[in-house]
Formats: structure tokens, sequence, C-alpha cells
């Protein structure tokens, strides 16, 4: 599904921390944000999956999410928070089926497609072999594929992730990009915020980035990824290259006089 | 343990110390008697003490017991918090707050319902501030806080009063009811008890499936497309249904709603949802037990029922936090 935002803004305690942003996300794409801390992405985010009042209109498909109960948005948009919260040591395998709720709702017992499809998503993470052990107990990066494989069991068309990838290993980090892809890959609209500049350059389609509430910059990674606007938005300079597998770069040093500002 | 085991476990436990309850009290009947007289009548000063003291009273344990034990355990999944307790949110200390002005007032003596009457009262301004402070505050914390400065407030002022009692008898007579006890009741408490419970009951049960989303946090249930507004409504209604009715009846028992889900979680796979039945069938046994204890332990002498309930509750739960610090935090 399409979903697209029109001047979007926000002010929290009197800041305007986004200010008329527009936006189109297209299904089948994995649809990378970056930018500084501070810049507004998870506000964004907050926004897009209506989770925070905001001036400005979003809609997915023509609707929009402002009408939409609780549950039929649920429905619609799966939405994983930055913060990782675990309050009770259930299982991993319970922590995925809650993303079956807005589906089963008041019947008790899960169907066996909603038991497949907490299948799948444990297997798309790579958590199956954790289903019985208590999601308290597991290590930061174990706990964010449990809770990345319970936005997926939700099975929606679209998926927005706040730094799904933060505090993963290098090769669970790969694997959660790639398991976005492959939702991408089944035609969903895939939105996800990231840090790691090298990450986003080689598994997104398209990047957007993020400064001081605004767009600074919104295409294809090659495009955003310039000397330029890395200068820019984040005051860094950086190695950037291409090779046979796509996309490369090395952020190599501070630009002078940005310290601070951004 | 897996579920349907556990609640039967538990509901067979519940029944067994139901029925010694109703076995047990200073006139020595023996057991066949008692349950003849209870069900088919004959006897007529046994059906007496049968159907008028000893069914009123266990009938209450069960039904107190019960809805502190599902409201400790709503709280707790409401709160995310496994210290919440039904009193956090101070409807406890304002319901006993609304009987004390009562017998301060000397209108507790006019009815036998003016006490619970007083009682429920305290109860519901509790609840009209809790949500009035709910609405305009979008926030779990601020419940919990207004909650915990509400229960304070209604202390102090009920400190105040025994202060200004007019007499030591007054004073005597409100400490002894502040200690909790289910001596004396009447089917009329059962009467009143019931409806108020089971609506109370209903509500929270309404919210449970919200409470197993917030498992994820507020932000991860929200996204799942809980409305975390309405069941923060449901469960402080629910609560005030539950520990309302209960003070109002048998005056502060504490505890129960803090221990038993404690005590049962380890047995179910920690949802919320499905700590809410088993956390209120083993409130129901341990009141039960509870009120045994304090009708049995010293010889000829009847204690509160709430001093046993805190004499056993503190400790164990210090052996609770002691020996599970994992489960707890």
């Amino acid at each position: 599904m399409q979903l697209s935002a029109s001047s979007i803004s926000i002010s929290l305690s009197g800041r305007q921390v986004l200010k008329g942003v527009d936006l189109g996300l297209e299904p089948g794409q994995v649809t990378g944000l970056l930018g500084p801390n501070g810049a507004g992405k998870s506000t964004l985010m907050r926004a897009l999956a209506g989770q925070l009042a905001h001036q400005g209109h979003v809609e997915i498909d023509g609707r929009a999410i402002a009408g939409m109960s609780e549950v039929e948005r649920a429905r619609i948009i799966a939405w994983l928070p930055q913060q990782r919260v675990l309050s009770w040591p259930i299982s991993v395998q319970a922590v995925v089926e809650l993303g079956r709720l807005p589906w089963h709702g008041w019947r008790r017992a899960m169907s066996q497609a909603d038991r497949e499809k907490c299948a799948a998503a444990m297997d798309l993470l790579d958590v199956t072999g954790l289903a019985r052990r208590p999601a308290t107990e597991l290590s930061g990066g174990e706990q964010a594929r449990v809770l990345m494989a319970r936005a997926v069991a939700q099975d929606t068309p679209v998926l927005v992730a706040d730094e799904p990838a933060s505090g993963l290993d290098p090769a669970h980090q790969i694997s959660m990009m790639a398991a976005l892809r492959h939702l991408a890959g089944q035609g969903r609209t895939v939105f996800v915020s990231l840090h790691d500049l090298s990450l986003a350059a080689r598994w997104c389609d398209r990047l957007i980035l993020m400064k001081d509430g605004e767009i600074a910059a919104d295409g294809p990674p090659d495009k955003v990824m310039t000397d330029a606007t890395l200068r820019d938005v984040y005051g860094i300079s950086a190695r950037i290259g291409r090779d046979e597998c796509g996309l490369w770069l090395a952020p190599l040093g501070l630009t002078e006089g940005e310290m601070g500002n951004g | 343990m897996n579920r349907p085991r556990l609640i039967t476990m538990l509901a067979v436990l519940g029944i067994a110390v139901f029925v010694l309850s109703l076995l047990i009290g200073p006139a020595r009947i023996g057991p066949v008697t008692s349950i003849e007289a209870l069900i088919a009548g004959g006897n007529e000063a046994a059906m007496i003490i049968m159907r008028e003291i000893r069914l009123p009273r266990a009938l209450l344990a069960v039904l107190i017991g019960f809805s502190l034990g599902v409201a400790g355990a709503a709280l707790q999944g409401l709160l995310r918090n496994p210290l919440a307790e039904p009193g956090i949110i101070g409807i406890s200390a304002s319901a006993s707050l609304g009987a004390v002005l009562l017998f301060y007032t000397g209108l507790a003596g006019a009815s036998l319902l003016a006490l619970p009457a007083g009682a429920l009262t305290g109860a519901a301004l509790c609840v009209l501030v809790l949500l009035v402070i709910s609405a305009a505050q979008a926030s779990t914390i601020t419940l919990i806080l207004a909650g915990v400065a509400l229960a304070s407030l209604a202390g102090a002022l009920t400190s105040l009063v025994l202060n200004l009692s007019p007499n030591p008898y007054a004073s005597y007579e409100i400490i002894f009811w502040l200690l909790g006890s289910l001596k004396d009741r009447t089917m009329d408490h059962v009467w009143l008890v019931i409806p108020l419970m089971v609506v109370g009951w209903a509500a929270l049960w309404a919210s449970s499936r919200t409470l197993d989303a917030l498992s994820l946090g507020e932000e991860g249930a929200s996204g799942l497309g809980a409305n975390i507004p309405r069941a923060r409504v449901l469960v402080v209604c629910g609560v005030a249904l539950c520990v309302g009715a209960a003070t109002a009846v048998s005056g502060a028992i504490g505890f129960i709603g803090l221990i038993v889900p404690h005590l049962v979680r380890p047995l179910t796979n920690r949802l919320p949802s499905q700590l809410l039945l088993p956390a209120g069938l083993g409130g129901a046994a341990l009141l039960t037990i509870a009120d045994i204890v304090a009708r049995t332990i010293i010889p000829d002498r009847e204690l509160n029922v709430g001093v046993v309930t805190a004499l056993i509750g503190a400790p164990f739960f210090l052996w609770l936090v002691i020996r599970s610090r994992r489960e707890l935090f």
C-alpha cells in the first residue's frame, strides 16, 4: 500500500520538531530514514504510524489514518518503536504471538494460520531456536530480533521500524536488512530508520535524509549519499565508492566548523 | 503447568477450604450435622449458625479474596510493575476513610449497610478524582502518582479523625475496623457486594487483552491497536468496584492483592490475561485459609483476618523477593 504524508508538523514542548514534511512511500521498497540525533526521525515515524497527534495528513491508499479505529490501523501498519520494552518474562513464542492480537482479538485460541504466520516471522528473524526462552533473559540484539519478529507476525502491508538494527552484531544487522528486503519483496511498504550509513546505503532502495525537522535529501542511495549532503546534514566527510555489490561508505572525520551544529 | 490443570487445581483448593471454613466455629457442630443443617435445614440452632453466621463469612472470604487477587493481577499488568497492589491507587484508603467518617459521626450504627455505603462513597470519590486526572493527563505514571497521593491524603485524614475522635471507645471501634475482619457479617453483606464485584470482574476481564499488549510497553501496545486510555479507565473502575466493595464489608485487608499474583504467575505463561482467573482463585483460597487461621490459631480468641494476612504476607513477600529477584524485576 502507498503511504503518503503531507505537510506534517509537530511541536513538542514549544519546539517545532517537524516543519511541514511531505513524503510518499512506495510498496515493494525499503525506504531508509537517516539523519543526526534530534533531526526528528522518530517523531516522523510515530506520526506516520498513527502514534502521535500532528498537523497535516497521513493517508494510506487514499484513506486518512486519523479516521481509522485503532485495530483497523494495526491491521495496516505494524509499528516497531525504538525503545525495546518487555515487561514480564514471557516466552519468545508468546511475544511473537502478541503480533496476532489485532487479528484474532478476543478469540483466545489462535488459528492455524495465525500460528503459521508467527512461525514464518520467527524463521525470518532467526529466533525459532529461542522460542521457549523468556524474552527478558535474551541479549539486547536477540530481543531486537524477537520484537521485529513480533512486528512481522502482525502481517501488515506497511511496516514502520525505528532503528531495528541498532545493537545488533554485523551478521545479524545484515540478516535484519535482508529480512526487511524480503518483506519489501512481498510487496510491503517498509520504512526504517537507521544510524549506520553504510548499512543504509547498501540495503535500502531509497534514502531520506532529515535535518532539523525537514527533509534534506530524498532519493536513491547514490544520489543521496554525496559529499555535499553528508557534510551538510551530518557535518562529516566520508569516502564513498561503488563496487560490484553496490554502494559503500566509510565516514572519515568531521568537517570544519560543523561541530555542535547538528 | 498447563492452564486447565492449574485452574482446576486452584478451584478444587478453593472449594476444599471453603467447606473447611464452613465447618469451623465456636459452636461444636459435627461436620455431617453442619452440612445437613446448611442444605436441608432440620436442627434449627445448627441451621441458623450455618446459614446466617458461617455461610456469609465463608462466602465473603471467597468473594473478597477473588476480587483482591484479580484486582492485584490486573493492576500489575496495567502498571507493568510487580509491586503494584490494589492499595496503590488509593481506593482502599479512601474507602476506609469513608467508613471511618461514619464511625466518627455516629451514623455507622444507623443501619447495617450504613458503613458499606460510607466506604463505597469514599472509593467512588477517589475513582472520580483518578478518572479526571487520567483524562487530563494521558499517562500511567501520573495515575500511579495521583493514586499514591490520594492514598496518603486519605490515610492522613483517617489519622485526623482518630485524633479528633470524641471517646476512646469510638477510636477503638475505628482501629478494630481498620484491621479488617469477616466476623459477624450477614447475607445482606454478601448480596451487597456480589453485583459490585461481578461488574468489577467484568471490567478487569474486558481489559485483559490490552494488558497483554502492554507487556510491550505503551508504545508497543498502541501499535498493536490497543486502546490504552480505555484500558486505564476499565482497570481503575474494575479495581475500585472490587476493592471498594471488599473494603466496605470487611475493612482493609492487605497483601492478598500483592502476593497472590506473584504466587501464581510462575505457574502461568506470565501473560497478564492468563493470570487474572488463577490469581482470583488463588486469592479466594488464600483469604479463606487466612480467615480459618484467624479463627483457630489462638483458642477462644479470634484475630482480625487483616492482621493474619499482613503477618503471613509481609515475610512471605520478602522471601519471594529474595528467592526470585529475576522473576520480579
